[in-house]
């Protein structure tokens, strides 16, 4: 690993310092799953390496405040997955968080990093992408707030700025019932990156959205609001019809080892059905309905 | 020159005093620099599990960690597992099943499954499977890793 210096702030103000005297030639440190790796590499060579982890700000990690949960830089996928709130009422988020890694991973790497890191085929992203989430951004000039829609850019790129720092994310209750339901794709269970992520919610009024990832440069959000894909009695080829335009800017990298072109489409399909069905499930136990 | 830190941090169950390299990284300073090389490089990614210890009661990838990280932590490596020149109870029950075969894994194995059992002492195999999940073994004596993390919560019940 290439030499740098360490700066372990106290405060996000000293930490937008350190960034600003640095310039391009620094690198922010939370889990450093991705980071250290990178840095090992060589793909990232930087002068400063700022550590967020002592920033009192950031702590503690997890916060529920009236209808809002605020999950700071320093959250970890063990602590995501973990809270009950979480897991009652983001239940596609927790079934994704759960799945990053390895324990020793999820001990260490954030839910703001997964996102920040920037891969297509991150987790996290499209339950985050369905849930709506807001990431909050700390900069020179003040803070401002980013729905996650805009906030991912493409592969290793982010709305984020020279200087500014992703300091949290925050997610609102649903205002109407919600199910919910994650389903990936992997070669293996455990350790492995996933070759299909696939978020799908259904509300009370039939109104769809999945959002899936690693099948293209960015996750995307699509919306169904032909009530098709939520009503339980319509037939499988009216549901592949709406699922044919939600995936239709899906385009797998044909260089990735992971899974061919053809096959990840063909999966997305499956996915797409499985955890529509599940979060349909969700939406009924929600509800009362057995 | 890269900086140099003074850190303090528990490391198996003493209080350490040094300095480290900004760059080097947990694994690096524990083998190299305070000669605990029970703790194993591998992937160097944190894909296989070889180098993990447990940190604050939680088990990471030492390779994924700067070793400035654990300034004000506890750290426990495999050397820090028997007490007196006792095994514990889990290294006991990994020699009692044979889970070892080649070894280089079993040192990560063993901190995976301690961490775990401190949390869960009636664990169901899928249990143990997912907290383990993050070990790999090239030997694929998985069969017999999981009967001694059993067999050890078991011991550890009564």
């Amino acid at each position: 690993m290439k030499e740098f210096s360490y700066e372990r702030p106290e405060s996000l103000d000293d930490a937008l310092r350190l960034l600003a005297a640095s310039g391009s030639e620094v690198e922010v440190l939370a889990g450093g799953t991705d980071l250290v790796i990178a840095m090992r590499d060589g793909q990232s060579q930087p002068k400063v390496v700022v550590d967020l982890k002592r920033i009192t700000e950031f702590y503690p990690s997890l916060m529920w405040a009236g209808d809002t949960v605020t999950l700071s830089a320093t959250a970890t996928m063990a602590e995501t997955v973990d809270d009950e709130g979480i897991n009652k009422h983001f239940p596609a988020l927790a079934e994704a968080a759960v799945v990053v890694g390895s324990v020793q991973i999820r001990n260490r790497a954030t839910l703001l990093g997964n996102i920040c890191n920037g891969s297509p085929a991150a987790d996290t992203a499209p339950p985050l992408l369905a849930y709506d989430a807001i990431i909050v951004v700390a900069g020179p000039d003040g803070t401002r707030r980013v729905e996650i829609d805009e906030f991912i850019v493409g592969p290793g790129r982010t709305a984020l700025q020279d200087g500014e720092i992703a300091v949290a994310l925050e997610l609102r209750l649903p205002s109407r019932p919600l199910g919910s339901a994650y389903e990936r794709m992997t070669r293996r269970k455990g350790t492995d990156l996933a070759s299909v992520t696939l978020c799908a919610t259904v509300d009370d009024a039939g109104i769809t959205r999945v959002a899936f990832g690693s099948v293209g440069p960015r996750a995307w959000l699509r919306t169904d609001e032909s009530g098709v894909l939520a009503d339980p009695d319509a037939s499988d080829e009216a549901k592949a019809a709406v699922f044919e335009e939600i995936f239709a800017d899906a385009t797998p990298s044909v260089r990735s080892l992971r899974a061919s072109p053809d096959y990840r489409r063909a999966m997305l399909r499956v996915l797409g059905a499985r955890a529509v069905r599940r979060a349909l499930r969700r939406l009924q136990e929600l509800q009362g309905v057995s | 020159m890269s900086e140099v830190i003074h850190i303090e941090a528990n490391i198996n169950g003493r209080d350490r005093a040094f300095e480290v390299a900004a760059n080097h990284t947990l694994l690096d300073v524990l083998r190299d620099q305070l000669g605990l090389t029970g703790t194993k490089e591998c992937c160097v990614v944190g894909e296989c599990g070889a180098c993990t210890v447990v940190v604050d009661g939680m088990p990471m990838n030492s390779c994924l960690m700067l070793a400035v990280e654990i300034d004000g932590r506890d750290v426990i490596s495999v050397e820090g597992l028997a007490t007196d020149g006792r095994l514990s109870t889990l290294q006991q029950a990994f020699l009692d099943v044979s889970a070892p075969q080649c070894g280089f894994c079993i040192p990560g194995q063993l901190m995976s499954a301690h961490a775990f059992l401190q949390r869960n002492l009636d664990p169901s195999i899928e249990d143990v499977h997912e907290a383990l999940g993050g070990n790999l073994c090239r030997c694929a004596g998985y069969l017999q890793i999981t009967e001694a993390v059993m067999l050890a919560a078991k011991a550890g019940r009564e």
